[in-house]
């Protein structure tokens, strides 16, 4: 075992005790802190995989945005929080079945896959290449505009509600 | 010669010894890398904590000296050293946990507010190849790590159950994330022109300094800065008039030194953040190549200078309200940047036969086109300003306040 492997075993270990932290701890505010180290752990995963503009994206992103709204979103709301609130309502089956099926077809895939992996090192100017294959026309152009016009029609739509009349 | 040399190249030189040092000693060279790490990391962290007592004392003396009074005098010499008294205080004060409190969270925060704050000095560049590490996605590094201080703020206010600190934790979200847009954006006009997020890369990018480039991205960048390391005028989080002290109410002794502790580290990284984006980092008129052991104490210098912007800002403006605040980011900020945003991507764009000249005649566009969009603006706002003198609002207020 070399270096790497230990920060594997290191950084997977923090990814999935925050996980569990997030499904299992019955302070809602707790469970939002363990999902948010997990996603710092992803990101150090990511940076494992030298994939740093992945890392640096999934704390800014992940982290700085999303798990932020829904820290705030769980202060707000203060019924969440007494201790009269069920943890569990009346759609319990459907739901556990769900995530029964999806954990079967996960494994199923995670045994199914031949994993293929790369011999070369990662090139120096990744960074620079994604940002250009971003923006080519025979790459991926079309995805990046569609995704950023999606994105203004929601920003333009939460203007709208937010508007007062 | 020999000991010139030595002196002039100090720092180098000083990495070099250490590392022979501890060659000689026989480790092997893992141990004697992880050892150089190890003191470096040390060296980044002292630096960052020794900010709070250097400027403490500059910040008391300069905007005493600004509203008229002497300041803090009693402590030798001339009141500078008052900042060791006050840690002495604060070592000795009582560690009050409330009753009702998260007990586990409130005492989280104010670890996790100084991290965030010290992990930063990693990518700062303090001279040539002086820098913790030199990462190519730096300044987003550094974006992304400040994220976390919002985290401590809400953890700390949760962590206090007190009313005044939650009413903080909801100004935080709403204030820091607003100024986040406009920073990145100013930072992302900056990228496009240095072509690298490396933050040694940018310094080296800048043959002309880039607050003279682009002015705009410069000030835009400044007020965001203010915003961010929640300073007044922007201090809307602790506004002690309205929310006492706001998320750090409820803590007191070490542990409100904490806090105390992580505003000074960001405000002083943040300034070492700005200086290496917009004025030309270590570079001082070829200084940096002539005597590379005086880098160190450029950055010192530029930084200081703008801390003591800052200051003037503090001593000059009243705290804003908190919608203006919010509203002055996304009415005005962000639609200024972006214009900054765009006219960088034309400039950089404009075709240049001789690249020793690309970045005069790219940078003389941006700059020319960036003194078009302010007058605009203060042509804009002016004329804004005139309408709203003859609002029937407006004027009943001047009226009631003759």
């Amino acid at each position: 075992m070399n270096v790497s492997q230990g920060v594997f075993i290191l950084l997977s270990a923090v990814v999935l005790i925050g996980a569990a932290g997030v499904v299992l701890h019955r302070n809602l505010f707790r469970a939002a802190l363990f999902l948010i180290l997990s996603f710092v752990g992803v990101s150090g995963l990511y940076i494992l995989l030298e994939a740093e503009l992945l890392a640096m994206v999934q704390l800014l992103l992940y982290v700085g945005a999303i798990a932020i709204l829904i820290v705030f979103a769980i202060m707000v709301s203060r019924q969440l929080m007494s201790p009269q609130f069920r943890d569990r309502n009346e759609q319990w089956v459907g739901g556990l079945l769900v995530a029964v099926v999806l954990f079967a077809v996960l494994a199923f895939i995670l045994l199914q896959v031949n994993w293929p992996t790369a011999e070369a090192a990662v090139p120096e100017d990744a960074i620079a290449q994604l940002g250009q294959a971003l923006v080519e026309g025979d790459q991926f152009v079309l995805p990046f505009e569609v995704a950023s016009v999606l994105l203004m029609v929601a920003l333009v739509g939460a203007v709208i509600i937010a508007r007062e009349k | 010669m020999g000991f010139w040399n030595f002196v002039l190249n100090f720092w180098t030189e000083l990495g070099a010894w250490v590392g022979n040092v501890l060659s000689g000693w026989g480790l092997p060279p893992w141990a004697v890398n992880l050892i150089a790490d190890v003191l470096g990391v040390l060296v980044l962290v002292v630096i960052g904590v020794a900010a709070v007592l250097i400027f403490t004392p500059m910040e008391r003396k300069v905007i005493a000296r600004m509203q008229d009074r002497p300041g803090p005098n009693r402590v030798w010499p001339y009141g500078l050293l008052q900042a060791i008294p006050d840690a002495i205080k604060m070592l000795t004060k009582e560690d009050i946990v409330p009753e009702k409190a998260d007990r586990q969270l409130h005492m989280l925060a104010p670890i996790l507010v100084v991290i965030p704050s010290l992990l930063v000095y990693a990518v700062l560049p303090w001279g040539p190849r002086i820098i913790g590490q030199d990462l190519n996605v730096g300044v987003l590094y550094i974006v992304a790590i400040s994220t976390i201080h919002i985290l401590a703020v809400l953890i700390a206010a949760w962590g206090s159950d007190n009313k005044f600190a939650l009413l903080s934790a909801f100004r935080v979200v709403n204030q820091l994330l607003a100024y986040e847009v406009p920073m990145i954006l100013s930072i992302l006009a900056v990228v496009l022109f240095t072509k690298t997020m490396s933050t040694q890369g940018i310094v080296e990018a800048q043959t002309l300094p880039y607050f003279l480039v682009m002015p705009i991205a410069g000030f835009v960048f400044l007020v965001c800065a203010l915003a961010e390391t929640n300073r007044s005028p922007n201090d809307l989080l602790e506004a002690d008039s309205e929310l006492v002290a706001g998320y750090m109410v409820e803590y007191s002794g070490m542990k409100f030194a904490m806090f105390f502790i992580a505003e000074y580290v960001n405000m002083f990284a943040s300034a070492i953040l700005l200086s290496t984006l917009f004025l030309g980092g270590y570079k001082f008129f070829g200084l940096e190549n002539a005597a590379p052991v005086l880098t160190p104490f450029i950055v010192f210098g530029k930084a200081s200078f703008v801390i003591f912007l800052m200051l003037w800002f503090r001593a000059t403006f009243p705290r804003m309200r908190f919608d203006h605040l919010v509203g002055f980011s996304w009415k005005f900020l962000v639609p200024l940047s972006l214009v900054n945003l765009i006219l960088a991507g034309i400039a950089v764009k404009i075709p240049v036969a001789d690249p020793r000249w690309e970045p005069w005649v790219q940078g003389g566009v941006m700059a020319i086109a960036s003194l078009v969009i302010i007058a605009a603006t203060a042509w804009i706002l002016n004329r804004t300003a005139r309408k709203l003198e003859g609002a029937p609002a407006l004027k009943r207020i001047v009226a009631a306040e003759r």
